[in-house]
């Protein structure tokens, strides 16, 4: 068994594009699932669809969360609250930037780490330098 | 006179009417200091709750409210589902299984709304937000219950509170929200999400007061 993920976003193509990104490095042997958007599709976020995302991930070790922004974080709440009314899968939500924090935590379940140390990793994606400081243009 | 739930049928009514009027001037508070869509947010979500309304309106006020919230929270799609969301359903707990509210009913409902969106939220007074709206309309509300006032004049001096309230958000930092990003450059800008807390509150005083 392995940590699944599920990827918050106020967009659809942000979450599906993250998505798109973790599944290459989990390689398959990672559940996660998208939450992009409003239930009509618009910017914005959606509890419904985040308790569904969640459904879809259920048989994983636990669950952790990744969002973007503001309001992402309320709606996460929300849903989990709910969720776990008809669940006792554990679920964590991420403080991590997106895309990294995403790809990391795919990397880390795809190798059978617990939620804790998938949480741990994923929180941890802020401190990797993308550019060199100083790095000359 | 009790608040009934014709009352509150009543009022949730005027606020759809209310926050469909004003829907482009909160989202033009909204622009400069958030992501513009308060005004449409609020207005997808009031006309969901004005779909599912008939279906509750013979209930007691707790299920009107409970409804109200989870409408809001599946339509909304922003910040002020989750909040205003949790407002109503906490408002809805707290009025379960009455038919009529009192004066210290008012109180406990607006309480009870408060607290959920500051959990929720994990706002404070004067961070430029609804709080900052609904926390002086509580105080409002308490003292009028103090000194023994009808039910008229409780939610005149509670709308009137959140009108203040609201005002004296233009100078403030905001510190919460996607209006956070900006730093600095909110200052001087109405909050919307006061704003919309007041047109909510004055829905009620007018609605209760001159049984429109």
């Amino acid at each position: 068994m392995t940590v699944g993920l599920v990827i918050v976003s106020h967009s659809v193509r942000l979450a599906e594009g993250v998505v798109e990104l973790a599944e290459q490095m989990a390689q398959g042997k990672v559940a996660i699932a998208a939450a992009g958007g409003t239930s009509e599709g618009d910017l914005g976020t959606s509890v419904d669809k985040i308790v569904v995302a969640l459904q879809h991930v259920r048989e994983s070790d636990g669950i952790l969360v990744l969002l973007d922004l503001g309001s992402a974080v309320m709606a996460t709440e929300m849903a989990v609250e709910a969720f776990a009314q008809e669940s006792c899968c554990p679920v964590v939500m991420s403080s991590a930037p997106l895309v990294e924090g995403a790809v990391i935590a795919a990397v880390e379940a795809s190798i059978g780490n617990s939620l804790q140390e998938v949480a741990e990793a994923a929180a941890e994606a802020h401190t990797l330098p993308k550019v060199q400081a100083h790095q000359p243009l | 006179m009790p608040i009934t739930t014709e009352d509150t049928v009543r009022w949730i009514r005027q606020v759809a009417r209310v926050l469909n009027e004003q829907r482009n001037f909160l989202t033009q508070l909204d622009s400069p200091i958030g992501d513009a869509d308060h005004g449409i947010n609020l207005d997808r979500g009031f006309q969901a709750v004005m779909e599912k309304l008939p279906s509750v309106a013979e209930m007691d006020i707790g299920s009107i409210l409970k409804t109200v919230g989870t409408t809001l929270v599946s339509t909304v799609g922003g910040a002020s589902g989750p909040l205003y969301g949790t407002a109503f359903l906490r408002a809805g707990m707290a009025s379960s299984g009455k038919y009529e509210l009192y004066e210290a009913d008012v109180v406990h409902l607006l309480e009870a709304a408060l607290e959920g969106v500051k959990a929720r939220g994990k706002a404070r007074p004067g961070e430029k937000t609804m709080v900052d709206a609904l926390a002086p309309a509580l105080l409002a509300a308490k003292e009028a219950v103090a000194q023994n006032l009808d039910i008229a004049h409780i939610l005149l001096y509670t709308s009137e509170a959140a009108e203040e309230g609201m005002k004296a958000t233009i100078p403030l930092l905001a510190t919460k929200g996607r209006a956070s990003y900006l730093g600095e450059r909110s200052i001087g800008h109405q909050d919307p999400g006061a704003t919309s807390s007041w047109l909510i509150l004055k829905a009620l005083a007018d609605t209760y007061g001159h049984g429109v």
